[in-house]
């Protein structure tokens, strides 16, 4: 990467922010909030004390590691809509595999339900890259679809099979498993506090993803296969097998997020554990550039919205899902920036809009340089 | 459009156009007036399309006035320059292939939509009246997919007729078009000039010299030239076009010729739309020697590149490269067993634009020892290759980080062909490799091509360009319609000659060597 171009993203990332505030800003007028306290609130909030730091963290880790494995994929050509159900399914296997296993030490026991998690992601993934690579079929379409499946078959379970038998005798029926026997839980970093060593996973996960991509031949074909199919086809490098490939990594990852949240914060399986991380994750993956140094902060500062947006419905009473109408005004800004970007005509039609809103002695002078 | 009386007269006079960095229409004054085709004609990147832009109003001209029989306009959309009667027939046409002509006029005809109903037979009508006036035969009902790409070029233009234009823009209308359906359209333009006004883009000289009463010549932006086509040769304005006096290297023909490298037996392969494309083709390839592929492009050599580059499934046939068969191998084989390859659209196929030069430099050998150790790239090898190489084979660019889209098309050309040399290929293929790239890449180009050949490489040389390929070529072989037609050594071609065998029609002076011609061999 060449500064110019750090340079332009991050201009062009700055802007977004400003107009997905400023569209934003509207919507809170339109509630009768007022924009400036609820800003505030929002981004200083959570910063005020080590308590809200941590938590910023804790919610910062899973949009990590997703916002990671869907910059491999984008970055290969491959969008994956599917991080939603792949954590699920990351969920499920490693609370399987840590009821299943209690006998073992702490030293195999958490590896293994980490890895369980990645692999059971890295499959549901895999699927839609998959169908892809071999049938042609759209992954946004099917990864949307596997959403749903994955969602019904974590309710059946979670219900059904794997439901706490606690909760069965005493017939309250809330839907979770069984609590993950103490030793595969996940250590805390800062005492009295939630945050846990799935943050060093993370940064380290980080850390092999800026290797795997620009250090490696396999990340080197996989860019080349994302950013230019028909020239790596023609280099001989076998496109479709590398879609599979970036499905499987980013399935993973989301899996391993579902693994870390339920072996480091909810210690059980219980309901709407994703609580969208798969869809923040995408917004964190592309405000970070698709880049892992620049994911990272993208995952703090969506953390510290996550936070902020519950203090705002606490102390100003703007309801925290604002915050999903932020990310989705901030998608759209992203990628119509891009798309402004790529399109000479809608540049020019802009230019000219400016141009009109000049005086007339003005423009003269700019039409003449 | 019935406000207006019909064109008479487009007059563009001081024209310019700036783009960040660019200047690309400089000061530009045409004419065009009512019975009368105008050709442009310019290298890519003149300006021509811009101009064209402007006439319909997608581009607003920074400063310089339009005017139609006299009276100045101002375009803000292509409907506005319809409404005035100004249409363009884009050169990839604007069709929906799943519906029928009539549905397609029918999208951009305003009045046939009323109230919740939409008048397909008024727009059927529509057409049968303006393809009997004008002679372009079209059936209303026929599906775009079912159409040749020739029947399509006529929809276009019956469609442009139909929504009121009296000044067409054709935008290189015979580029996809096969021999045939170019002499036909041309013949067709010509009857219906008298009654229209024609602004005709086009590169291929020998058509503007047949169908246009004037021409104008674009060079970086600005009019070089304004004459009468009938006082002015072709060569005459390939020169005005390019702006040298043209001195491209020649092949010497010192006659070095080696064994046989690849031999090409019964080739055939499939087009995009299921057709036999190559049919039985036969070639034969030497070391040290090239060979020119000449023919009028949708003959099948897009086929044939891409099956030789492993792109493409092969029917039947045998391709055999130092006695090993590549047919329905993978690129990465046919890579490994040492040919080269410099494709047809440098920009998608020849790099990967958002990668730096010297990634793309590697894009073939990522994987040797030399770039990569444990599957770890060696990002020291990797730099020292491109800083080598970029001044070997003179690079202009920045830094060797640079995204190489960012490149020019003659700077991208340069990047693929150190890529593919570089390698040390036995034999390379090179298709269009001067494709619309300044003078003095393409001397280079063609230097390089030569040097390669004294060392041995054989060369395939896949060009439109027929100067280019007699300048290069050893033997030319000319495709037509799948088929070597006839393969000529370089002292028997001229350029007569091999119009006419590009043309399909077969030399009277000796006997065609009759290339297998199986019978039931053409399945369409």
């Amino acid at each position: 990467m060449n500064k110019q171009k750090v340079i332009y993203g991050t201009v062009v990332i700055l802007a977004v922010s400003l107009i997905a505030a400023l569209v934003v800003a509207l919507v809170l007028l339109s509630i009768g909030a007022s924009p400036l306290e609820t800003y505030k609130t929002i981004l200083l909030g959570p910063l005020s004390d080590l308590f809200g730091m941590t938590e910023v963290l804790v919610r910062a880790v899973p949009l990590l590691l997703v916002g990671l494995g869907i910059a491999i994929s984008f970055r290969s050509g491959i969008i994956n809509i599917g991080a939603e159900g792949q954590i699920q399914m990351g969920v499920l296997a490693s609370t399987a595999v840590a009821l299943a296993l209690p006998g073992l030490p702490k030293l195999y026991l958490l590896p293994m339900a980490l890895m369980a998690g990645a692999l059971a992601g890295a499959i549901w993934g895999g699927i839609a890259g998959w169908l892809r690579a071999r049938l042609q079929v759209n992954e946004i379409l099917s990864t949307v679809m596997l959403n749903y499946i994955a969602g019904q078959i974590y309710t059946f379970l979670l219900r059904g099979p794997m439901l706490d038998p606690a909760e069965r005798e005493m017939g309250s029926g809330t839907p979770q498993s069984m609590r993950l026997p103490d030793h595969v839980i996940l250590d805390y970093i800062v005492p009295g506090t939630r945050l846990h060593t799935g943050l060093i996973l993370a940064l380290v996960m980080a850390l092999l993803v800026w290797i795997l991509l620009w250090k490696t031949t396999l990340g080197y074909r996989m860019r080349a296969a994302g950013a230019g199919a028909k020239a790596a086809r023609y280099a001989g490098i076998p496109v479709e097998r590398y879609l599979i490939v970036a499905m499987l990594f980013a399935g993973g990852f989301a899996g391993l997020a579902g693994a870390v949240e339920v072996t480091g914060v909810h210690h059980r399986a219980i309901e709407g554990i994703s609580s969208g991380y798969g869809f923040a994750g995408i917004v964190v993956a592309l405000f970070g550039m698709l880049h892992p140094a620049g994911i990272i902060p993208s995952a703090a500062f969506f953390g510290v919205l996550l936070i902020g947006a519950d203090m705002t419905q606490r102390s100003a009473g703007v309801p925290a899902n604002m915050v999903l109408v932020l990310q989705g005004v901030i998608i759209l800004s992203i990628v119509s920036a891009q798309s402004f970007l790529r399109n000479p005509y809608a540049q020019e039609r802009l230019l000219r809009w400016f141009q009109n809103l000049l005086p007339t002695a003005l423009r003269t002078k700019k039409g003449g340089q | 459009m019935a406000a207006h009386e019909p064109i008479s007269e487009l007059r563009l006079e001081g024209i310019t156009k700036r783009f960040p960095g660019v200047l690309a229409c400089d000061g530009i004054s045409l004419q065009v007036k009512r019975g009368e085709v105008l050709a442009l004609v310019g290298e890519n990147g003149a300006g021509k399309t811009t101009l064209m832009n402007i006439i319909m109003g997608l581009y607003r001209p920074d400063s310089g006035t339009i005017s139609v029989n006299g009276e100045p306009v101002h375009f803000k959309a292509p409907g506005d320059a319809y409404a005035r009667g100004i249409g363009m027939v884009h050169q990839h046409f604007m069709l929906v292939p799943n519906m029928t002509v009539a549905e397609n006029l029918a999208l951009g005809l305003k009045e046939l939509h009323r109230f919740l109903r939409l008048d397909i037979k008024g727009a059927a009508k529509r057409i049968r009246e303006i393809s009997e006036r004008y002679e372009l035969p079209v059936n209303p009902d026929a599906y775009i997919w079912q159409l040749s790409v020739g029947e399509q070029q006529r929809v276009e233009l019956v469609k442009t007729l139909c929504l009121g234009a009296r000044l067409l823009i054709l935008d290189e209308p015979t580029s996809a078009l096969t021999p045939q359906e170019t002499d036909d359209l041309i013949v067709r333009l010509q009857r219906m000039a008298s009654e229209l006004a024609i602004i005709f883009i086009s590169h291929k000289l020998n058509e503007v010299k047949t169908l246009s009463d004037r021409v104008s010549i674009l060079r970086h932006g600005a009019v070089v030239f304004n004459g009468h086509t009938v006082n002015h040769e072709p060569a005459e304005l390939a020169a005005l076009m390019t702006g040298h006096e043209v001195s491209l290297p020649h092949n010497e023909g010192s006659g070095l010729q080696g064994e046989t490298l690849l031999n090409i037996k019964d080739l055939c392969v499939r087009g995009d739309r299921g057709n036999l494309v190559l049919d039985h083709l036969n070639l034969e390839l030497r070391a040290g020697e090239i060979l020119g592929m000449a023919g009028v492009s949708g003959n099948g050599q897009r086929e044939f590149a891409d099956a030789l580059a492993g792109l493409r499934p092969v029917e039947s046939g045998q391709m055999l490269f130092q006695n090993r068969d590549l047919a329905n191998k993978t690129p990465r084989e046919i890579i490994e067993s040492g040919m080269g390859y410099v494709p047809e659209d440098r920009q998608t196929e020849g790099i990967v634009p958002s990668f730096s030069v010297k990634d793309n430099l590697i894009l073939k050998d990522f994987g040797t020892d030399q770039f990569s150790r444990m599957s770890f790239l060696r990002h020291k090898a990797i730099d020292a290759n491109a800083a080598e190489l970029k001044v070997q084979f003179d690079v202009r660019c920045p830094s060797t980080s640079t995204a190489t889209g960012s490149l020019s098309g003659g700077n991208i050309q340069k990047v693929i062909l150190a890529r593919e040399i570089s390698r040390s290929p036995k034999a390379l293929v090179a298709v269009y490799p001067t494709r619309g790239i300044d003078m003095g890449a393409q001397e280079f180009i063609h230097s390089q091509l030569l040097e390669r050949r004294r060392q041995g490489v054989g060369i395939i040389l896949i060009s439109e360009e027929l100067e280019e390929v007699m300048n290069l070529s050893d033997r030319i072989a000319v495709i037509y319609k799948g088929r070597i037609l006839k393969i000529l050594s370089a002292v028997e071609a001229t350029r007569e000659r091999l119009g006419i065998l590009m043309a399909g029609l077969e030399d009277s002076e000796q006997p065609p060597p009759s290339p297998a011609a199986a019978p039931g061999g053409t399945h369409e």
